[in-house]
């Protein structure tokens, strides 16, 4: 497989200006001719479809949900960074891209942060005349707040709802472009597999997930932005519905996956109560502007937290790294819990928890504004814990959160298979080995906004379309292999339930592949993995048919993707031999415990690509060359 | 804890629906209400019944969609928290719990507990926008914006589309709903210049779908997870008055034709 990653030639801060201006474009009353479907309605595929509308192109776009207002994105709480240097403390698109690059721990590639950073500010001025309501200051301009990472204040938000208020910019955009009949969109309706005719992506098969009917949607090209796979670990800050069946169709039918065991962990999540735990939720990275973690000084500390004296506390993000402190990048802070945890000294049921802490934030601005900037997270975690954070520390522990890795794209944004293309989280680009908070929000706008737009005139433009039967053999083909798949799915006379295997697979790879990582237990975690597969395929058991609303069903596939795509992280997790960012080899570290990068052999992007069922997928490298941030160790020290 | 569940099941849009009875075992307080019904479907599951379906997404309170009657009222008992922020501690050891679906004609319902809410989505295609395209916005900062006029817009924009506020009202309004989004924008400068035309043309959806007239009960401010105010009702029956106005001028004038 060959990799071209179509980076732009000249200086960095040139390649996107001169490569809009050499890509082709499609002339403004052809643009109608062309149909393109975006599968998904978040924040990259809603912005992109919207845009994309607003050209003149024909949309169709999808999502599970039964409205695309619920996507994933909603749930965003911190905030959107852009370099805007609004406060005047040193921000610039050039230290954006620093930040970025450096946060991904060197595993990004340069053209593409360099781009996201520029972009970044036509963002935020996009989102106001929308009317996304960002926080103000009083004398009216816009607020901004710091980031994990960060040492400048970059983070535009609106209250811990900035992904709510963002997607809802994007969804009016979506309803505004739907009524003038420029996207047609299909909700409840969950894509199953990609159609590929003459090796060009040209369309995809879905299900009605109230009247189980199988459609098949052909166009020109298509968009996946259906989000991240962080649900393969069961338990995860995602929302229950996020999965992996559309990138994991497509990597099955030939686009490479990039990196797929970069996995961010964040560090502030509330820890779990119980077996029965559906989600773990999220307490936003921007707490750590005014909380200060810490633990017990000795191991097996009983006391409650206000009786323990200042000095037998570790404040130990503040130890361990001064010049960050607590707002230190999330792979360090969510390694350094752990680390915390496993000498013992964790607090809250099972030694898994440390300690938040809003005292002294309190004592120094008061309890007022403590509630104007956190008051919904604050309430949010009353309400699932039953303890009140204004009067004792928070609670909490790392948790699954994004995934850096994703398919494969060049830059621009198309996977090896032409004609599809990646947005969004789905995708693997931007964030290297790690992603800097607030920056997923900005990569997805970026990515639907203002990258596909013109890329996607520029694929179009670029070659003929031969229009597709819908009897055409690989359209027949494809249609078979779903319908195929859904009934032996239901036919199944097993007896465990979906949940079931999911929350096993989820157990094997948070033990296996989670915050700390090695050899001997990843290649456990293959084999058994393998064996969860099979058991699967002879012993769940899925109620129901495939012709009515069957969430059983739903799930039933998208689990028994996970079986496969586990696989496939746990193999790049063992054929990186190194650690970097959010991954984390222990057979890899410093002496005093920091992450051991290998650049001479690794610096490069693993693509991988499907070799058939039941075959080793084989690895392709797009190597990374970095010109304009020289390669370093990432200190926060 | 141990409960008694009575559940509207419904297998499909045109099929009857009844209440099932479902005795509920060793239930913890620290489960969501979610994860209680969870384990019932397990349980349904293994036994070879047919789960409970019910819609959900985030739950963390934002997505919208989980929604329920929860002994009659919406998204049950504690105020201001979704269903699936609701938990388990909210009940006693013995409680029998009624769970049913939003009840409302321009909600029908798919499924058990899930329900059609595309209503809501045509009411924001009306005029829940502000009319501009990709690319062509002026600097963030070029309009200043009044701290409180932003924070009336986002307290209006909070509204999670859920729907509670339609299954609350006797009348099965969607004024709340069609109000916070006239609102919201209707506090900015950016939504000034479409401020009564998206009031008269949203509410005019309103009235198309099957949604009852309001008669200010104000049961859907009691029932909104997020406290929407319904003074956001009062202000969008004071854009549509406005709009209407003007509209007759424009048109006796023969618009810009
Ligand atoms: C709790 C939480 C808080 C976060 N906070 C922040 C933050 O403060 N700042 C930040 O920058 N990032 C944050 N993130 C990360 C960020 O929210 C996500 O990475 C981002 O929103 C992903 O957007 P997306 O458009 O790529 O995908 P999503 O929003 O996940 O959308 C996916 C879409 O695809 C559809 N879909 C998926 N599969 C299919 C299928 N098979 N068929 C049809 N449709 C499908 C879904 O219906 C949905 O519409 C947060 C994440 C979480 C979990
Ligand atoms: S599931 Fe998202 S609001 Fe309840």
């Amino acid at each position: 497989m060959d990799l071209i990653s179509n980076i732009p030639s000249g200086p960095i801060d040139k390649k996107w200006e001169s490569h809009k201006f050499d890509m082709k474009l499609v002339n403004p009353a052809n643009k109608r001719k062309y149909h393109v479907l975006v599968v998904g309605s978040g924040l990259a595929g809603a912005s992109a479809a919207a845009t994309m509308s607003e050209l003149g192109y024909q949309v169709s776009c999808f999502c599970f949900q039964d409205s695309p207002r619920r996507a994933h994105s909603i749930a965003a709480q911190g905030g959107i960074n852009a370099a805007k240097n609004y406060q005047n403390d040193g921000d610039s698109v050039q230290r954006l891209f620093y930040d970025t690059v450096k946060g991904g721990d060197f595993r990004a590639r340069e053209a593409n942060v360099y781009r996201l950073a520029e972009i970044s500010v036509n963002i935020i001025d996009q989102c106001v005349a929308q009317g996304v309501p960002f926080a103000r200051e009083y004398g009216g301009l816009l607020a901004n707040r710091s980031f994990g990472g960060a040492q400048v204040s970059r983070t535009f938000y609106a209250r811990g709802q900035t992904g709510q208020q963002l997607l809802l910019g994007a969804y009016q955009a979506l309803e505004k472009e739907i009524a003038k009949g420029g996207v047609r969109m299909y909700t409840r309706t969950e894509m199953l597999d990609l159609i590929v005719v003459d090796g060009q992506a040209r369309g995809i098969v879905t299900r009605n997930l109230v009247s189980g009917a199988m459609e098949t949607h052909l166009a020109d090209a298509v968009v996946l932005a259906t989000g991240g796979y962080g649900n393969v670990f069961y338990l995860s800050t995602n929302a229950r519905g996020s999965n992996t069946t559309a990138i994991w169709r497509a990597y099955k039918r030939g686009a490479a996956f990039g990196n797929p065991c970069y996995t961010q962990i964040h560090p502030t999540c509330i820890p779990q109560s119980g077996d029965y735990q559906s989600k773990l939720t999220l307490m936003s990275e921007s707490l750590r502007n005014d909380g200060r973690v810490w633990v017990p000084q000795s191991p097996g500390e009983k006391r409650p937290p206000h009786q323990i004296p200042e000095a037998e506390r570790d404040y130990y993000l503040e130890r361990k790294y001064p010049s960050f402190g607590n707002l230190s990048p999330r792979d360090i802070a969510s390694r350094a819990a752990k680390e915390a945890c496993d000498s013992g000294r964790g607090v809250g049921p099972g030694g898994l928890g440390v300690y938040l802490d809003f005292r002294d934030a309190i004592n120094r601005v008061g309890r007022d504004k403590i509630e104007e900037r956190y008051g919904n997270l604050f309430q949010m975690y009353q309400r699932i814990t039953d303890e009140d954070p204004y009067a004792v520390p928070m609670r909490i522990y790392p948790a699954v959160h994004y995934t850096m890795g994703g398919l494969w794209v060049d830059y621009n944004l198309m996977s090896t298979i032409p004609g599809l293309h990646v947005l969004g989280e789905a995708n693997f680009s931007d964030h290297g080995a790690n992603r800097l908070g607030a920056s997923a929000l900005m990569q997805g706008l970026a990515d639907g906004y203002f990258v596909i737009p013109y890329t996607i005139g520029h694929y179009l433009a670029s070659r003929k379309f031969a229009p597709v039967a819908p009897d055409h053999p690989e359209v027949r083909a494809t249609e078979r292999a779903v319908e195929e798949r859904l009934r032996r799915l239901v036919g199944i006379p097993g007896k465990r339930t979906v949940q079931s295997f999911h929350r096993e697979l989820g157990k094997v790879m948070w033990d296996k592949c989670g915050m700390a990582r090695d050899a001997e237990g990843l290649q456990r975690a293959v084999s058994q993995i393998q064996g969860l597969r099979e058991e699967f395929w002879e012993n769940v058991n899925v109620p129901g048919s495939g012709a009515e609303l069957n969430q059983s069903l739903e799930q039933a596939g998208r689990v028994a993707d996970f079986l496969e795509l586990g696989e496939l992280m746990c193999r790049d997790a063992l054929h990186r031999e190194e650690s970097c960012g959010g991954h984390f080899r222990t057979e890899h570290q410093t002496a005093d415990g920091e992450a051991l990068r290998n650049d001479e052999q690794f610096t490069y992007v693993a693509a991988w690509e499907h070799a058939g069922d039941g075959q080793a997928p084989i690895l392709n490298k797009e190597p990374l060359t970095f010109e304009n941030v020289h390669l370093a160790t990432r200190s926060y020290k | 804890m141990n409960l008694t569940l009575r559940v509207w099941r419904q297998a499909g849009p045109a099929a009857a629906g009844q209440f099932v009875e479902y005795p509920v075992r060793d239930i913890s307080t620290e489960m969501s209400f979610l994860e209680m019904l969870d384990v019932v479907n397990e349980q349904l599951t293994e036994q070879g019944d047919a789960p409970i379906a019910f819609d959900h997404d985030c739950r963390e309170g934002i997505c919208g969609m989980c929604s329920l009657m929860i002994d009659g009222v919406a998204h049950g008992p504690m105020q201001a928290t979704t269903t699936c922020q609701l938990h388990m501690r909210s009940f006693r050891d013995g409680d029998s719990i009624t769970v049913e679906p939003w009840r409302a004609q321009a909600f029908p319902v798919l499924r058990d507990l899930c329900v059609d809410r595309t209503a809501f989505d045509r009411i924001v295609q009306a005029g829940g926008f502000v009319s501009i395209t990709t690319g062509n916005a002026p600097d963030g900062n070029a309009i200043a914006i009044p701290k409180p006029d932003a924070d009336a817009a986002m307290d209006a924009a909070a509204c999670i589309g859920c729907g509670a506020c339609v299954a609350a009202c006797p009348n099965g309004s969607a004024s709340l709903f069609t109000a916070a989004k006239i609102s919201h924008l209707g506090h900015l400068p950016q939504g000034q210049p479409e401020r009564y035309r998206r009031a008269l043309r949203m509410v005019a959806q309103m009235d198309l779908e099957t949604f009852g007239g309001c008669t200010l009960f104000g049961e859907c401010q009691a029932a909104c997870p997020k406290e929407i105010s319904i003074d956001t009702i009062a202000r969008m029956n004071r854009d549509y008055i406005f709009g209407a106005a003007f509209e007759q001028e424009e048109s006796r004038a023969g618009g810009a034709g």
